[in-house]
């Protein structure tokens, strides 16, 4: 329902740098959850099913994956140019931030309130990863490979990562190949 | 000899960069080996608390990196070790995305998309899991579950829910 909305996107690099900036400013404990609300649901720049897209790229190459999503797009609306845009509204803001956060970490990390505070934020931001996982899961539904063989990879995926503890590298060169292959498969012959 | 310093520092993250498969978070324990056991450049408790702040602050998870930085070599430290990871994984993203714009109409793009989307996806739910599992108490796993609840269903602004949980963990109650 919400991916049939009218597209929206960026007027400029600096909207692309503010957008970023105060996303990231909002992402405690992870930007994703809040990268899916703001580009999917508030600017509408993008619909769920890309920006799974784009994060599923972000994940296989090196690098932090919401970095590598905010590059791809500025990318794709204003080139290198606002690839940069994006990527140091991802950064600069929070960096000046943490750098700040390090100079008073010593004095106040031992005092109780603060560490039941980040207690409480930590567990926040868990749930908010676990929600963001749910809603992304709904477009899945009309993937050509099928619920069952979606099911059947994100659960085997889930399983090696979060209880086996299998090393992230190991797992996608593992499941990745097998899930592409499925999907080559599954995928009709001619372009849409 | 600070100019060593530097040129250490960006040399070695220049080269963990296009190992961070799944982030920066991913080769910690490599730059852990190097700036902690082999180099002493900085003592357990630096380490854990770059991470421990990067976590706590808002934004990407990779500014412990510049953190580990600051605290060996000041902001020119930050600044090296951010350049070093960022560049070589920035310019493949870049170059790997536009393969892959221009080629959307590929069988084997479109295969690649269509297969990765349910693998990414139980990877952000693997993320979630491991977040909220250390905690392991009745009250802060309830508190994950109705965060997980409030961002599904509801459109409540996220912070409004960080500030919640912040609150009931200043007052103790998780």
């Amino acid at each position: 329902m919400q991916d049939d909305a009218p597209r929206a996107r960026p007027a400029s690099c600096t909207q692309l740098f503010l957008a970023f900036s105060a996303l990231a400013l909002q992402g405690f404990g992870g930007v994703l959850a809040v990268a899916q609300r703001v580009l999917c649901e508030e600017r509408r720049w993008l619909t769920k099913a890309e920006f799974l897209e784009l994060l599923a790229i972000g994940q296989v190459l090196p690098g932090p994956n919401v970095c590598n999503l905010s590059l791809m797009v500025g990318d794709r609306y204003f080139g290198t140019r606002g690839a940069f845009a994006a990527l140091a509204g991802m950064i600069a803001a929070p960096l000046a931030i943490a750098l700040a956060a390090m100079a008073l970490y010593a004095q106040f990390a031992a005092h109780p309130v603060v560490a039941g505070a980040l207690r409480g934020m930590g567990a926040v931001a868990a749930g908010l990863v676990l929600g963001t996982a749910i809603k992304l899961a709904l477009p899945l539904r009309t993937s050509p490979l099928g619920v069952p063989l979606v099911a059947a990879l994100g659960v085997a995926c889930f399983a090696a990562v979060a209880w086996a503890r299998l090393p992230l590298a190991a797992v996608l060169l593992g499941l990745g190949p097998l899930a592409c292959a499925l999907a080559w498969w599954r995928t009709p012959q001619e372009a849409a | 000899m600070t100019l060593d310093l530097l040129l250490a520092l960006g040399g070695h993250f220049l080269l963990l960069s296009l190992l961070a498969i799944g982030g920066a978070i991913a080769v910690a324990p490599d730059m852990h080996r190097w700036l902690v056991t082999d180099a002493r450049l900085l003592s357990d408790p630096q380490f854990a608390s770059a991470i421990a702040i990067a976590q706590a602050a808002p934004g990407p998870n990779l500014l412990f990196v510049p953190l580990l930085g600051y605290q060996v070599a000041g902001l020119a430290g930050a600044a090296v070790a951010l350049a070093g990871i960022m560049i070589p994984s920035t310019t493949l993203a870049l170059l790997a995305a536009r393969w892959g714009a221009a080629r959307s109409d590929w069988r084997s793009v479109r295969a690649f998309k269509t297969g990765m989307a349910p693998i990414t996806l139980a990877l952000i739910a693997a993320t979630g899991w491991l977040l909220a599992a250390p905690a392991g108490h009745w009250a802060s796993l309830a508190l994950t579950l109705a965060a997980a609840l409030a961002v599904w269903r509801t459109r409540w602004h996220l912070l409004w829910l960080i500030g919640a949980g912040a609150l009931l963990g200043a007052l103790g109650w998780v």
